[in-house]
This record gives structure tokens, C-alpha cells and sequence, in this order.
């Protein structure tokens, strides 16, 4: 089991306070039999970055609520790049309209999943990007 | 790393990993200590390349009950190295922490980073989360390997935050020369203290949260604790210390009595003996597990028919590790 062990950064970039929702979505990962590093509000894409880079983790799942992910996400993105990084798969979950999801799967991003979006999928997306077979 | 080229005289020659953390590459101690977690059959040899450049850092582990502050305290530490106290220069820092893998799904929540934010880009730092992967007694059994690849990486104080287990951090004392036990305010009545022996493995005991109500009583009670322990002799006398982490109260002197700490252990020759035993115990696990595992790649028995044989009744565990060992 360790030699597939997923590991998972679960960071709120940018300025919202509200992380039910990345909450909820580390929990449901940890229940899933992943590692999940939680890093909690306010993160600079600095930060995450940097936090990927020590933690080796192989997929990010960033949460914004706020509006500012086209100019936080490419930023995280162009640093993972940066660092060397590029096979760590993103995902964004939070309030993203439809009509910007295409620039951010341009610059990168695996998957985007707005509220509502059963836990079980992103689940799977992150085990389908890995290659890690579903259990049972 | 075997495939790669190693004539020193090619300069197309990619670094090996080996090398590539001698220079300090930060993601290559993150690659290493993956390598370390998921038992890759290449990591013990770039951990033996690396053996030479270890034993420089000055160890330290955090333990306590959950919710006493250990988090905060390690990153409130980590601040007071890097800046330097009184009488030492600022130093890099490595920090492992700790937190429980779930017993149902394998998965964990490894959250020790959210109070380390502080501490974020500072290429002096170096920060781990790692799952006890069920492990118990408070670290994971990469814990040791990980703690090896950051010296040799070149960080010069370690801190090593266990899970809060709370009665038996044993393992701590064990692995690390300096072990800080910290409590806090209204965590358990004296006798818990007793009971989990912590007094026993603690150099240095805080009572974090000093501002909270009560702390005078745990502090108060704590001192009395450790003096009826008596007999002690001429040697390290365990001090008990107050700290708010939070607002770094009393931070700078419990940093410069973990230097206290490890000058007591170089000057009274308790460190190199604390090291030789830590060797020893090393050994010990290293040769048990490749003694089980030459045993059972023999595979003139089943391990899980025998279990049933015992479970059934049909014969007793005794006379079954008798019979395995045949």
C-alpha cells in the first residue's frame, strides 16, 4: 500500500476565509487512504510552491471562493514549473464561472470542480491522473 | 542511481542523488525522503552513501499531549534558531512533523504545517510532514531515515514534533538526544504525568500556554514531580520551563537550554553513549526485520495457516514459532 501512497496539498490561496469546503474535501481524500497536507488559508502561490516542493506531494488541490484565481493560478502554475514540478497534477475547487475554465486547463490545470461536485469524483480524478486503480 | 554514469571525468554526467543533497538540493531531500517512505529498494544505499556527512545536526524531539501547542512551539523554535539567541549565532532548521495515519483507511490529515506559516520561504527551512503509517509510539519508521537524509542535507538543528500520543513516547527518547515534553494547562491531572512516564524521558519539560489559566498550578506541580524523583546524581537536571508560543514568550530560553542540553551531552560523554545506544537499537530492528524477511523468502511455512491452526486451538503460538522455525 505505501508504494501507491497518493499525497495530496490542500491549500487556500489568496485572501477568502472560508475552507469548509477544502475541509471537507481533505477529509474525504484522507478517508480515500490518501496523505493529505493541509496548509490552511491565506496562501501566497509562493507558498504552495514551496510547500509541493518539500512535502514531493503528487497532485494539488487548490480552493478559491474569492474571484482571483486567473491571476493566483497561473502564478502557482508558472512556479511548479519553475521548481521543476510540472508532473504534480492541480485541481481547483470553489466558485469558477464556466467561461473561465478553459484558460485555466490552458495554463495547466488537470480539472476544475465547483460546489456540488460529489466527493467520490474528485476522487477519482485524482486516482485516474495518478493511475492508481479504484478499490474493490 | 546505478544506471547513471558515474565517471567523475564526464561532464555530461547527470549528479546523483547522493551528490545532489550534498549540495544542499532542496528537491532532492524531498525526493529522498519519498524514496525512504515507500521503501525503494535504491533508498538504503543513497542513505549509506550518506552516512559520512550525518551526525553533525543537533537533534531535537517534540513531544506531548495533543492540543498542548507542540506545532506552535516547533515553529516558534524554528524562528528562535534562525534568528539566533543570546549567545548563538542564527542556524538552518529541518522539521519533521508527525501527525496519525487513520487506522480504517490508511489516509491521513497532516496539518502541522498550518501554524508553520512563518516560517514559509525561508530557504533555511525545510519542512516534512510524514504519516506514522501505523507505527505506534508517536513516530513513523521512516522518522529515523528522514532525520539522517536532512543532516546530511547540511540543516544544523533538526526538530523532530511526534504525534501527540500522550502515555507512551518512548520512541522519542530513543531516537533523539534532546527530548522536550510539553504539557499545558488543564491537560490531566498530575498523576497522568506520572503515569505516562514522560518524566522519565523528558531533558527539558515545558508548560506551554503559560498565559492560560492554571499554568502556574501544572508549572508548580510539574517542579514538585520531578523533585521527588531524587537521586538523579551529578547529572542533567530536567528544568521545567514556561512558554507561550503563540506570542513567543519564553522561546529564546528554552532554545538556548536545548544548547545547554547539547553541550552537557558532548562535556559529560552522555551523548556519545545516548548515540552508541540509538546504534544499538538501530541494529537490533535493521537485523530483526531482515532475519523475518530471509525467513520467510525461505518459504518452508505458512505464517497464515499456522495463525489459523492457533486461532483454532489446534495448536498453541508456542508450539507454532517452534514449528515455523524448523
Amino acid at each position: 500500500m505505501t508504494a501507491t501512497m497518493i499525497r495530496v496539498l490542500i491549500a487556500k490561496p489568496g485572501l477568502d476565509g472560508h475552507d469548509r469546503g477544502a475541509k471537507v474535501v481533505a477529509r474525504a481524500l484522507r478517508d480515500a487512504g490518501m496523505e493529505v497536507i493541509y496548509t490552511g488559508l491565506r496562501q501566497t502561490p509562493e507558498m504552495i510552491a514551496d510547500a509541493a516542493l518539500q512535502e514531493d506531494v503528487d497532485v494539488i488541490g487548490l480552493s478559491i471562493l474569492s474571484g482571483a484565481h486567473g491571476t493566483l493560478i497561473p502564478r502557482v502554475m508558472r512556479l511548479l514549473r519553475e521548481k521543476g514540478l510540472e508532473r504534480v497534477k492541480v485541481f481547483v475547487g470553489g466558485i469558477i464561472p464556466d467561461s473561465d475554465i478553459p484558460d485555466l486547463k490552458a495554463s495547466g490545470v488537470a480539472g476544475v470542480y465547483g460546489p456540488g461536485t460529489p466527493t467520490a469524483d474528485v476522487v477519482k480524478a485524482i486516482r485516474d491522473a495518478q493511475g492508481t486503480p479504484q478499490p474493490g | 542511481m546505478r544506471r547513471e554514469r558515474r565517471s567523475p571525468g564526464n561532464p555530461l554526467r547527470m549528479p546523483t542523488l547522493t551528490e545532489r543533497i550534498a549540495a544542499g538540493d532542496r528537491r532532492a531531500l524531498a525526493t529522498l525522503i519519498s524514496r525512504i517512505e515507500k521503501h525503494d529498494p535504491e533508498a538504503p544505499a543513497i542513505l549509506g552513501a550518506l552516512h559520512e556527512r550525518t551526525g553533525r545536526a543537533m537533534v531535537v524531539g517534540i513531544t506531548g499531549a495533543p492540543g498542548t501547542g507542540k506545532s506552535t512551539l516547533v515553529a516558534a523554535l524554528a524562528g528562535a534558531f534562525r534568528r539566533g539567541t543570546a549567545g548563538h549565532p542564527p542556524r538552518t532548521v529541518g522539521i519533521l512533523a508527525v501527525d496519525p495515519t487513520s487506522p480504517f483507511s490508511g489516509g491521513a490529515i497532516l496539518g502541522d504545517r498550518i501554524r508553520m506559516r512563518d516560517l514559509a520561504g525561508d530557504e533555511g527551512v525545510f519542512i516534512r510532514s510524514m504519516a506514522s503509517r501505523g507505527r505506534l509510539g508517536g513516530l513513523s519508521h521512516a522518522t529515523d531515515s528522514a532525520v539522517r537524509a536532512l543532516d546530511a542535507a547540511g540543516f544544523e538543528t533538526i526538530l523532530i514534533e511526534t504525534v501527540g500520543v500522550g502515555q507512551d513516547e518512548v520512541d522519542i527518547a530513543r531516537q533523539t538526544p534532546t527530548v522536550i515534553v510539553v504539557e499545558s494547562p488543564g491537560t490531566g491531572d498530575d498523576i497522568q504525568a506520572l503515569k505516562a512516564g514522560i518524566l522519565e524521558i523528558a531533558d527539558i519539560l515545558v508548560v506551554n500556554k503559560a498565559d492560560m489559566p492554571g499554568a502556574d498550578t501544572t508549572f508548580e506541580s510539574l517542579c514538585a514531580m520531578l523533585g521527588l524523583g531524587g537521586g538523579e546524581g551529578d547529572g542533567w537536571k530536567t528544568p521545567v520551563m514556561k512558554t507561550t508560543a503563540a506570542t513567543g514568550e519564553g522561546v529564546d530560553a528554552l532554545a538556548e537550554a536545548i544548547h545547554r542540553h547539547r553541550a552537557y551531552l558532548r562535556e559529560s560523554g552522555e551523548g556519545r553513549r545516548r548515540e552508541r545506544e540509538r546504534a544499538e537499537a538501530d541494529l537490533r530492528e535493521r537485523l530483526r526485520e531482515r532475519l523475518f524477511e530471509r525467513w520467510r523468502q525461505s518459504g518452508r511455512m505458512d505464517l497464515a495457516e499456522m495463525a489459523r491452526k492457533v486461532a483454532a486451538r489446534e495448536c498453541s503460538p508456542e508450539e507454532a514459532v517452534e514449528e515455523l522455525l524448523k
